[in-house]
């Protein structure tokens, strides 16, 4: 069953395409890889699935309902969140603080009870599912560091901590193998799998084609904004279209 | 409860009890200068809330004013207690900052500070050319003080524990809000408001959250102000004396939340004592400042957690 479906959607700003007519979906509980030449609007793509972009024209479904359109956080409720290229983390805060951001859909409290400590229970929650999520992915250890101190591997891991720690039902990954070594990639690919067999669909953009065909169950590939072609990774890696889109022209 | 708590607890109880014993000790001039400020506490520590969520704006000392002009119209024309005008006046300086956050939360950074300057300078405009109510250039003058048991408090020494009681308060409740999760949710805001979109995190209910709250206060802050100065201007509250709040919080440091308390605290003593050297006075405060800017980038604050580290080094070690 597709969890997500993207119907024809577009992005225009001006005159320029960003997405044109684009669609494709993603099944419930597949690793499903997003890839492209620079430029191909994989990026647009995630800004509009996650609320940060409005397509143009288009329908983006997620779960039977229509999400075009919505804010990024009403989005993350309905249990989209996604990961950032770089890596995007709250780096003057400790990695609990971080994770526990993470929380905020079901810890987020009111003035009131914060001035009273009404709601301490909740709190606890949070703070017992945050270290759960911190042991998941191999981080306990580091739960009192600041983000920024910590090696690029574990800053990644702890990127997909915090989407994990809101409980969503898709995660949208921005390029978490850039600039890793293939120690770190291996590591990195363990841990996404792992992710994805608690049940989180993942939609994943990446560059790393080794990464990318080991991971994913079926793959879309955009160039220049439009989709090039889709299927299972060994039907992408003969596909004279892709193979010209990624080596150019004339070969 | 550990040591290092107690020694904390210790460190409050003895500034409390120096703060209830102090006026007594002092002049009437300075009796004054303690009431304002403390005053000037409660206006840093609400503006620090405000940059919790990474945004300086320049409108917070305009909130003051709408919540000292709230206050004032209301006990002088419409004959309300002052011990109800007070949080009214916090309340409207908190309703003005919600209906102006939608406007003002569609810019971030330099923008906000800019967009905050003008309507900030548009608030204080009215107040000059809208002779009815606002007294013009002149304002209000003869605002009532409160009324308790008989208590004067035109008297400086009974107002001072008025304003003490009252800020203490206040700084209790922006202290639980800051420790609490919406503190926290505050920071993230300010580190990296995308990432706290993505988890749920609605930014803008949270800007204008911040913003609501410090204007709740400074508006309280405003109230205390003119019922003791007996009049309110709309000078009281120009972009002079919003410079002076950021030059406290900055010399003092925003990083934790004593840290403005610091710069407002030393950098007013400081003015106080030099008030004898007249013509000099500003050349010298400058000076000062300069230099602890150029020496003390992170603020004050940093002498005293470079002091706790200190002391943790020589406890471990001995």
């Amino acid at each position: 069953m597709a969890l997500l479906e993207i119907n024809n959607v577009s992005k225009h700003f001006g005159g320029l395409a960003a997405l044109d007519e684009v669609s494709f979906s993603a099944l419930e509980g597949e690793i499903h890889g997003l890839i492209g030449p620079n430029g191909a609007g994989k990026s647009t793509m995630f800004k509009n699935i996650s609320g940060f972009y409005s397509p143009t024209t288009g329908t983006i479904r997620f779960n039977g309902q229509d999400i075009q359109g919505l804010s990024p956080s009403s989005i993350a409720k309905l249990g989209i969140v996604r990961t950032f290229q770089e890596t995007t983390l709250f780096q003057e805060l400790t990695v609990f603080e971080n994770v526990l951001v993470g929380c905020h859909l079901e810890a987020e409290v009111n003035l009131l009870d914060a001035l009273f400590g009404l709601n301490k229970k909740v709190q606890q929650k949070a703070n017992v599912h945050a270290l759960k999520v911190l042991d998941f992915m191999g981080l306990t250890e580091r739960k009192d560091q600041l983000a920024i101190e910590l090696p690029l591997g574990s800053q990644r891991a702890l990127a997909i901590a915090i989407a994990l720690a809101a409980k969503p039902k898709l995660i949208l990954m921005d390029e978490p193998f850039a600039g890793m070594n293939p120690e770190e990639t291996r590591q990195m690919m363990d841990l996404t799998r792992k992710v994805n067999e608690t049940g989180v669909t993942i939609v994943l953009v990446e560059h790393d084609m080794k990464a990318v065909m080991g991971l994913c169950e079926n793959i879309t590939v955009l160039n220049f904004g439009t989709l090039l072609a889709q299927g299972k990774p060994d039907e992408i890696r003969q596909n004279d279209k892709v193979i010209n889109a990624y080596l150019g022209g004339g070969h | 409860m550990n040591k290092f708590n107690l020694t904390q607890f210790v460190v409050m109880l003895t500034l409390f009890i120096g703060l209830i014993l102090l006026p007594h000790y002092l002049r009437y001039q300075h009796q004054d200068f303690m009431i304002f400020l403390i005053i000037n506490v409660l206006v840093v520590v609400s503006y620090r809330l405000m940059t919790l969520t990474g945004e300086w704006s320049l409108i917070h000392i305009v909130m003051m004013g709408v919540g000292a002009y709230t206050s004032a119209l209301m006990s002088k024309h419409m004959g309300v207690s002052v011990w109800l005008t007070i949080p009214l006046a916090g309340l409207s300086a908190a309703v003005l900052a919600g209906l102006l956050s939608t406007p003002l939360f569609r810019m971030t950074q330099f923008y906000f500070l800019i967009g905050s300057f003008a309507v900030g300078e548009a608030i204080r405009l009215a107040w000059i050319f809208f002779i009815k109510p606002f007294g013009g250039s002149s304002g209000i003058s003869s605002v009532p003080s409160p009324e308790l048991l008989g208590i004067d408090f035109m008297d400086p020494i009974p107002y001072y524990y008025l304003v003490l009681i009252v800020v203490s308060l206040c700084l209790w409740v922006l202290y639980r809000i800051e420790k609490s999760r919406i503190g926290l949710t505050l920071n993230a805001v300010h580190w990296k408001a995308p990432l706290a979109q993505s988890v749920g995190v609605n930014t803008w209910k949270y800007r204008t959250l911040a913003f609501m709250v410090a204007s709740l206060f400074v508006g309280i802050a405003g109230a205390l102000k003119i019922h003791y100065l007996g009049n309110v201007t709309p000078h009281q509250f120009g972009v002079g004396s919003m410079v002076f709040v950021l030059i406290w919080v900055i010399v003092g440091g925003y990083n934790t939340f004593y840290g403005p308390i610091i710069g407002a605290v030393v950098l007013s003593v400081l003015d106080e004592s030099l008030r004898n050297l007249n013509e000099y006075r500003p050349a010298i405060y400058g000076v000062l400042l300069i230099i602890s800017i150029m020496f003390m980038p992170k603020g004050l604050e940093h002498i005293s957690q470079g002091l706790k580290d200190w002391i943790k080094t020589a406890k471990s070690s001995s």
